[in-house]
């Protein structure tokens, strides 16, 4: 089970609001996509899920659970970039995810333990694809081989859920596609909920079940900063009709002039 | 006619090229040399090569007569035990304090001003205090040495440890590392080819301090001898050893170059490539 719920969250850096009233619940196994400008705030969300930054206000539970302030093995990562260590090689990237666990002071394996490690290392690197290339450093592999190995990473906690940060931006078309038929039966076999933050609107629609659209709905011209972005679209993509269905939608609540004069102008 | 820029040597112009120079200053030597000493034949300046080996045939084969060693050997044990006491001790130093002030906030904040404004101190001008609380040993020019190095170590390694993609440093708490395992497996191997460049870096600023200190106070070493035999103008002694040091300084470089690319070898890919 992981069920990610997010109640009324907001994100605020000083006086600019990059997030507002942020809710939803995701259900457990769920592809959500997250698609939006640049600098709308989608990053953000996806961090303050990983545990990288704190909501100003609201909460965020996993299973019920309020969310650690920090990163932790159960929501695991893939960035767009600088996701693999390079001074390990294939092997050893995947392998450092269980000596982590079993060997806290010296963070190695060795004998009988190492064995079994690496045998489980190199089953997910053969889920991935990476096989023959588990002696290479990440530096001799192209840019898709890079994302499977940070898969495989990421993968080898078997995290609850698993968050994607732009992760097939740097690639070219046709590694795309592989990337993505490498990624949905993944998650299919694994139930874990997976979160995407894309620019690609194709791969938002084509890989997800649920796709999120942030935008900032409103712009004062006078205090640009006072209005953050919110959930403007949530589609439900599961049903498999010709048009998606805008499963979740909620209206923009309306507010009163006070309101609104004191957001736009708070030190007045 | 070829642009300048695109005449790349092969690799046996290459290695003449690089013997040139050398070849060209020994050869000026010579004969500037010779001419002074056709001038005057008490000419103590610029000694006739074959001067300058027998006076180091004597320091290297002959025992003193004081103390029965063999001067260039126990002189260059002496120096090379202190050099390599304090690069060592300098590096433990930048290692543990470049990764804990690079990798914990509160140690940064706790810590770097301080480290930066000790890094300000003219190591040389607390020779005096260092002569006084340790006395005129072997300890204090170690400790002089590592004064020199080890600030600059340490702020070094903390801001690559620092520089590490914060990308890795979340990913390895998804994996479930602790502090002290991503002290250990993410930041230590990345920091260590960036720990052995620093040391390259600093093998001139260890020398200077090594032979500052052994000119002031020893009763051995290369700088000892170097500033003893000043007093007599013995230009056969000082040029041969001033040769002697560079091709020490030199070789350790290069093992240090040869240790890194070694040991790991991810961190040079860009230059084998090229």
């Amino acid at each position: 089970m992981s069920q990610i719920r997010v109640h009324n969250v907001w994100m605020e850096y000083g006086d600019q609001i990059v997030l507002e009233t942020i809710s939803l619940d995701i259900a457990s196994g769920a592809f959500v996509s997250v698609v939006g400008p640049s600098g709308c705030g989608k990053s953000t969300f996806l961090r303050m899920i990983l545990g990288q930054e704190r909501p100003t206000r609201g909460i965020i539970t996993l299973d019920g659970a309020a969310l650690p302030a920090e990163p932790g093995p159960d929501r695991g990562v893939v960035f767009q970039r600088y996701s693999v260590f390079p001074h390990l090689n294939v092997l050893q990237n995947v392998l450092i995810a269980f000596e982590f666990a079993e060997s806290p002071f010296t963070a190695k394996l060795f004998g009988a333990k190492r064995k079994a490690a690496s045998e489980k290392a190199e089953a997910l690197l053969e889920a991935v694809g990476l096989s023959e290339h588990a002696w290479k450093y990440p530096s001799a592999l192209s840019g898709g081989q890079q994302q499977r190995l940070a898969i495989a990473q990421a993968l080898a906690k078997e995290p609850k859920v698993l968050l994607l940060d732009e992760p097939f931006g740097a690639l070219d078309p046709g590694t795309r596609a592989q990337m993505h038929a490498l990624i949905k039966p993944l998650w299919r076999e694994r139930g874990m909920t997976v979160i995407m933050v894309t620019h690609d609107l194709k791969e938002a629609f084509g890989l997800g079940t649920r796709l999120l659209a942030f935008d900032r709905p409103r712009i004062d011209p006078q205090a640009p900063e006072r209005y953050g972005a919110r959930i403007i679209y949530d589609l439900d993509l599961s049903r498999d009709g010709p048009v998606p269905v805008l499963g979740f939608s909620r209206p923009i609540e309306t507010s009163t002039v006070s309101q609104e004069t004191k957001r736009s102008m708070p030190h007045a | 006619m070829r642009r300048a820029i695109n005449i790349v040597p092969g690799s046996g112009t290459r290695i003449l090229l690089a013997l040139l120079p050398f070849l060209l200053l020994a050869c000026l030597y010579v004969v500037v040399s010779a001419e002074r000493r056709a001038a005057n034949p008490g000419d103590k300046l610029l000694p006739p090569i074959a001067e300058m080996a027998t006076s180091i045939d004597r320091l290297a084969t002959e025992p003193d007569r004081r103390s029965g060693d063999l001067t260039l050997w126990s002189d260059t044990a002496a120096s090379l035990q202190r050099l390599l006491i304090g690069l060592g001790a300098a590096a433990a130093i930048g290692l543990v304090l470049g990764l804990t002030l690079g990798l914990l906030p509160v140690a940064s904040a706790g810590l770097s001003p301080l480290v930066a404004v000790i890094s300000m101190i003219p190591p040389m001008a607390i020779l005096p205090v260092l002569f006084i609380v340790f006395g005129l040993g072997e300890l204090s020019k170690v400790v002089l040495i590592v004064i020199g190095i080890a600030p600059f170590l340490v702020r070094d390694l903390a801001m690559t440890v620092a520089a590490i993609p914060s990308e890795q440093i979340v990913k390895a708490q998804t994996l479930g590392a602790s502090t002290w395992q991503l002290m250990l497996r993410v930041a230590l191997p990345q920091a260590m080819p960036r720990l052995i460049e620093a040391l390259r870096l600093s093998l001139g600023p260890a020398f200077l301090f090594l032979i500052s200190a052994e000119a002031i106070a020893a009763e051995s070493g290369l700088g000892y001898r170097i500033f003893l035999v000043r007093r007599y103008l013995a230009m056969d002694v000082i040029l041969p050893y001033v040769a002697w040091i560079t091709l020490i300084a030199y070789v350790l470089d290069w093992l240090l170059a040869r240790i890194a690319r070694r040991g790991f070898p991810w961190a040079y890919v860009q230059e084998t490539r090229r």
